[in-house]
């Protein structure tokens, strides 16, 4: 390429960098699968660690229409933090690695879901909870048996809507080199002289895997309410 | 960890803050690319979505909207705008950004607009207005708070998002990051982030009380009524 200094020179317009090049897919298999795996396994562990420490704060700030204002209130704090700035908050204490990524995904997941888990227990009719405290339900049974599947519907909604943005948000784990599809977009893509094809490549694929994971968990929620197919039909 | 304490350093040295490439240099920068995009946003936006909350059609399209743009990674629209020809200018992120600002300011004025009273729709025709002072007079004035909230969403939006430019050669507050992930030097990457989240919860506080402001109305302390806004704008942002 040096050599060619001159009329030659491959200019960038020149060089071929179509937006479509299925062959790029085939030639990068190795390269590819890796960072899929690092994308999915952030999401799942990002949003599983969310609604694990979600719902307890839920459970914990219903108790209270103060202690609700407060968390959701931090919550919306915590939303307004860009990602960028987020990871780079984290990045001190847990370096390079997929961890700061997680974390932030995980403050950011439980965001979302700490409030659509608040607005699904809440909207438990008292008169529901009363009948079944009145049949001798204790709190226990009572949360597992009578609210939690009252209030399925709006956590999985939650989970969906968590779901697919910390699909999106993976991307920017860029910034400390584990991003997932981000990678592909930013380090073959970008990176690479601008080349085209792992752009459009890492833009589909995250899309895909958004979609795909909304649409399994769609499933698991129909399967978890057989109770409400009969009334939608 | 003195990464903080290094990043104080750091933020407390003027000649970082009017450099040519300082901090003043990239901020301007920074509001300069997102003030861009929300404008255009504003103008694509708000016409289309008062049209159709007036008619009170296509909610369903623009709910799918607003769903489908969640799941588009920004950095990757970015990226896009960046490798096509305006890729070199300020154009590219204004573009991307203001892709994204669309749907909030959509969907809110969209909602807005749908839910004022029928009646006061009804009463003002009756009084004699037409269509157009109903819009501007009846209608406008009580969709303010919901337009403002999606105003809002979506200027936080912009401003979280001009900082990912930065990954794409733009110069914005996200560079300071970037530079400080190039460097090894945390306190740097630590200073950049405090300069982005202040940027960020700034705007959103201006926005909020530029919303208390013009709604009308009735007003109560600040902070009780923008909560209270919050929480619809997040009913509309979550009801699927």
């Amino acid at each position: 390429m040096l050599s060619a200094a001159g009329s030659a020179v491959l200019a960038a317009d020149a060089a071929p960098n179509p937006w479509f090049d299925v062959s790029w897919v085939g030639d990068n298999w190795s390269t590819i699968v890796p960072l899929v795996g690092q994308h999915v396994r952030l999401t799942v562990v990002s949003v599983l660690i969310g609604a694990l420490i979600a719902f307890p704060l839920a459970l914990f700030a219903r108790r209270a229409r103060g202690l609700a204002a407060a968390v959701l209130g931090l919550s919306t704090f915590v939303y307004t933090i860009p990602s960028l700035a987020m990871f780079a908050f984290i990045a001190p204490f847990t370096g390079l690695s997929e961890t700061t990524v997680a974390i932030g995904l995980v403050l950011y997941s439980l965001v979302v879901l700490v409030r659509n888990f608040l607005v699904g227990l809440q909207s438990v009719p008292e008169e529901v909870r009363e009948a079944a405290r009145g049949m001798g339900y204790g709190g226990g049974r009572l949360l597992l048996q009578v609210e939690l599947p009252l209030a399925l519907p709006a956590i999985m909604t939650g989970l969906r809507i968590a779901t697919v943005s910390t699909v999106a948000l993976v991307t920017v784990g860029v910034i400390v080199g584990q991003g997932g599809l981000g990678q592909v977009i930013i380090v073959n893509g970008f990176g690479a002289n601008y080349y085209r094809p792992p752009i459009v490549f890492g833009t589909l694929g995250c899309v895909l895997l958004a979609l795909v994971a909304d649409q399994l968990l769609a499933v698991v929620e129909r399967l978890l309410t057989p109770w409400t197919r009969g009334a939608a039909a | 960890m003195n990464a903080f304490s290094d990043a104080i350093v750091y933020l407390n040295d003027p000649y970082n803050w009017t450099s040519a490439r300082g901090i003043f240099f990239l901020g301007g920068q920074h509001l300069q690319i997102a003030g861009l995009a929300l404008l255009i946003a504003l103008v694509v936006a708000v016409p289309p979505a008062i049209w159709l909350g007036h008619t009170r059609r296509g909610g369903g399209f623009l709910l799918g909207l607003s769903n489908v743009s969640r799941a588009v990674p920004t950095l990757a629209i970015l990226t896009i705008f960046a490798v096509t020809p305006i890729g070199f200018t300020i154009w590219a992120p204004v573009i991307a950004l203001a892709v994204f600002a669309v749907p909030p300011v959509l969907a809110n004025t969209y909602v807005g607009f749908r839910e004022v009273d029928r009646d006061v729709v009804e009463a003002a025709s009756a009084m004699g207005m037409s269509g157009w002072q109903v819009v501007l007079r009846a209608e406008l004035p009580l969709a303010l708070p919901l337009i403002m909230t999606g105003i809002r969403t979506a200027a936080v939006q912009v401003v979280a998002t001009a900082t990912l430019a930065s990954l794409l050669g733009n110069p914005t507050l996200g560079t300071v990051i970037r530079s400080g992930f190039g460097r090894q030097d945390f306190g740097i990457v630590v200073a950049g982030a405090l300069l982005v989240a202040a940027l960020a919860v700034l705007t959103d506080l201006v926005l909020g009380l530029t919303a208390w402001a013009v709604a009308p109305g009735e007003k109560r302390r600040p902070l009780g009524r923008l909560r209270s806004r919050r929480s619809e704008a997040a009913r509309v942002a979550s009801a699927r």
